[in-house]
């Protein structure tokens, strides 16, 4: 609507063509654009190509071969099923916790305020950073977990060095760096809603239990929407976490899509699978972000009408 | 609201308690543990009273680290270094592209300009690997691998999205009609977006200046990927110590203190621009 109106009110004796000048001044996120794409591109070319660093001479096309081989690869699977595991535990327990987090800071206290932002802090550390603390606070030797562990009876407790416990501390290591965000989304979405229903609610004497899952919770769906997609596109991804705490291991017990895309890049050198996983990956997020635009652009809309 | 009974305030008051705890514990245990000799640390119970020493800080800041093998070079002040010169210059780039960018998309809709603004949106999201893996490859050919100007380039693949869209809503903000009513007065576009449109939508591009850099700093897959030990930033650096013999645990923890430390402080400063910067403009504080 406005740029309807500007085209009219336009004012004469413009020196750059108006209509070059928008393209004047997004051509460097034009070429920023480009020069992903073409990388891109080149990832899809190696998905159908039989290519090892190893053997360059050996390249060719072998069209969906790295594709059909997943099939019956189970490694493949077992990347599969931990990335969504992996994706699917820490966003669900990240949600949670955030929820009942901002509801317990809902209210606009001195207090309050200082403890969310205190919580900003382990948000605005690097999460490969952040998997080093917890590296050290789990260390057998001398770590301050190990030893709360083994007061509780849990003695030898191999927090990521063993495989049935890997899983929990790298997804414990998420849920410190990330639940903030959710939390912090959610906080702003609570504080942003319209004070009338639940001071008529309250008039009623209506149950607490029926005011949360029959008005706080449809209001703020529009955040928790967003901030769950918005998680749930980094986690599947996650590689920092994972990488800095066990390079994907014990054995294969982590590996999920960029570890192990970073593992058969750089360690067997196999290219090809590599980037076809990559794709896989790409289809996943890039249907899971559709979604999430639409949403985020909803939400996007509401917050501009506000300002 | 307000006829909140004892039993719950209490219960409240322990859930807030635990919550803090959780989430405080690890920075200031490491922050601790960054105080202390390798003895203190290596203690059984860990201890929570001990003799505070800067040992750890002066062995990294003077790249000296003397052990019972003989002294050690440690390069962490060059990590810290690449750090802060790789987040600084990418968000500078990032500014000086993406806000006359953010400034066409907000104020004229010009044919694939949604496209432009979407596609960068859709690869904030899209596994860093996908692009990272072929351009090592392109980055040897063409002499870029391990240089300071490759990395620049990639990290705009963070700062660009980023600033182009939590600026685009900054000047979507502000009324055409200023811009109009100074243009008429004979002024010429730049003058107008120079006067006028950056000086209001300046918190906003602050705030999304400082966002890029905390998101840069963090950053921790394309240095691995792209550079090597000369070029590599704090995440990438510090994860290298862990594994290197010879270095002591208190060392690693001053490291972590001091990589973490300017993205810690700058996230205060903004805190109020946070919310809307991570969720990209959508939600507002």
């Amino acid at each position: 609507m406005t740029a309807a109106t500007m085209q009219r009110n336009r004012p004469s004796g413009v020196r750059i063509s108006k209509k070059v000048l928008p393209y004047v001044l997004s051509l460097p996120a034009l070429l920023v654009c480009i020069g992903i794409l073409i990388p891109f591109f080149t990832s899809v070319v190696y998905s159908f190509q039989r290519y090892r660093l190893s053997q360059p001479w050996a390249r060719q096309f072998n069209w969906g071969d790295n594709y059909i081989s997943f099939f019956t690869d189970p490694r493949f699977w077992n990347t599969l099923e931990i990335s969504l595991l992996y994706a699917g535990i820490t966003v669900l327990l990240e949600l949670l916790l955030g929820l009942g987090i901002a509801m317990l800071l809902q209210k606009r206290t001195t207090l309050n305020n200082f403890i969310s932002i205190m919580l900003l802090m382990p948000l605005m550390t690097a999460p490969a950073l952040a998997a080093l603390m917890w590296k050290l606070m789990t260390n057998p030797g001398f770590g301050v977990l190990s030893y709360l562990a083994s007061l509780i009876g849990l003695q030898d407790f191999r927090w990521a060095s063993s495989p049935s416990t890997a899983l929990f501390t790298v997804v414990l290591v998420d849920i410190w760096v990330y639940t903030p965000f959710i939390m912090i989304l959610l906080l702003a979405g609570l504080r942003s809603l319209p004070t009338q229903p639940f001071e008529a609610a309250a008039l009623d004497g209506v149950p607490r239990s029926f005011v949360f899952f029959r008005i706080t919770l449809p209001m703020l769906t529009p955040y928790i929407l967003t901030a769950t997609l918005f998680r749930l596109l980094d986690s599947i991804q996650q590689f920092d976490i994972i990488y800095a705490m066990t390079q994907g291991g014990p054995g294969d017990t982590l590996t999920v899509f960029q570890v192990e895309a970073y593992l058969n890049f750089f360690q067997s050198t196999n290219v090809g699978r590599s980037a076809a996983l990559m794709i896989i990956l790409w289809a996943i997020t890039y249907f899971l972000s559709n979604i999430f635009i639409k949403n985020w652009l909803r939400l996007r809309e509401r917050a501009r009408g506000q300002a | 609201m307000e006829h909140t009974s004892l039993l719950e305030r209490i219960l409240r008051g322990i859930a807030l308690t635990l919550v803090v705890i959780f989430f405080m514990f690890p920075i200031v245990w490491i922050l601790m543990m960054s105080f202390q000799t390798n003895e203190t640390i290596l203690r059984i119970p860990p201890q929570l009273v001990f003799k505070p020493t800067l040992a750890n800080y002066t062995a990294l800041i003077t790249g000296k680290l003397t052990t019972a093998a003989g002294t050690l070079d440690i390069a962490f002040m060059r990590n810290l270094w690449n750090s802060v010169f790789l987040s600084v210059t990418s968000v500078a780039v990032a500014l000086l592209l993406g806000v006359p960018a953010a400034y066409a998309f907000a104020r004229h809709k010009f044919r694939g300009s949604e496209d432009i603004a979407f596609t960068l949106l859709s690869f904030r999201f899209a596994p860093a690997l996908l692009v990272l893996l072929p351009l090592t490859l392109y980055f040897q050919k063409l002499g870029l691998a391990n240089t300071y100007i490759g990395l620049i380039w990639v990290y705009q693949l963070i700062c660009l999205p980023l600033i182009l869209w939590i600026v685009r809503g900054y000047f979507e903000d502000i009324p055409a009609d200023i811009e109009y009513a100074y243009r008429i007065a004979g002024h010429s576009w730049f003058a107008t977006f120079r006067k006028i449109a950056l000086p209001l939508a300046g918190p906003g591009i602050a705030a999304a200046g400082l966002l890029a850099f905390i998101f840069a700093w963090n950053n921790f897959v394309f240095a691995l990927v792209l550079a090597s030990a000369d070029k590599q930033p704090v995440t990438v650096g510090a994860l290298a110590f862990i594994t290197s013999s010879g270095i002591q645990y208190g060392q690693i923890s001053a490291a972590i203190v001091l990589s973490i430390t300017p993205t810690l402080a700058l996230a205060l400063y903004a805190q109020r621009y946070l919310v809307e910067g991570l969720s990209l403009g959508a939600v507002k504080g």
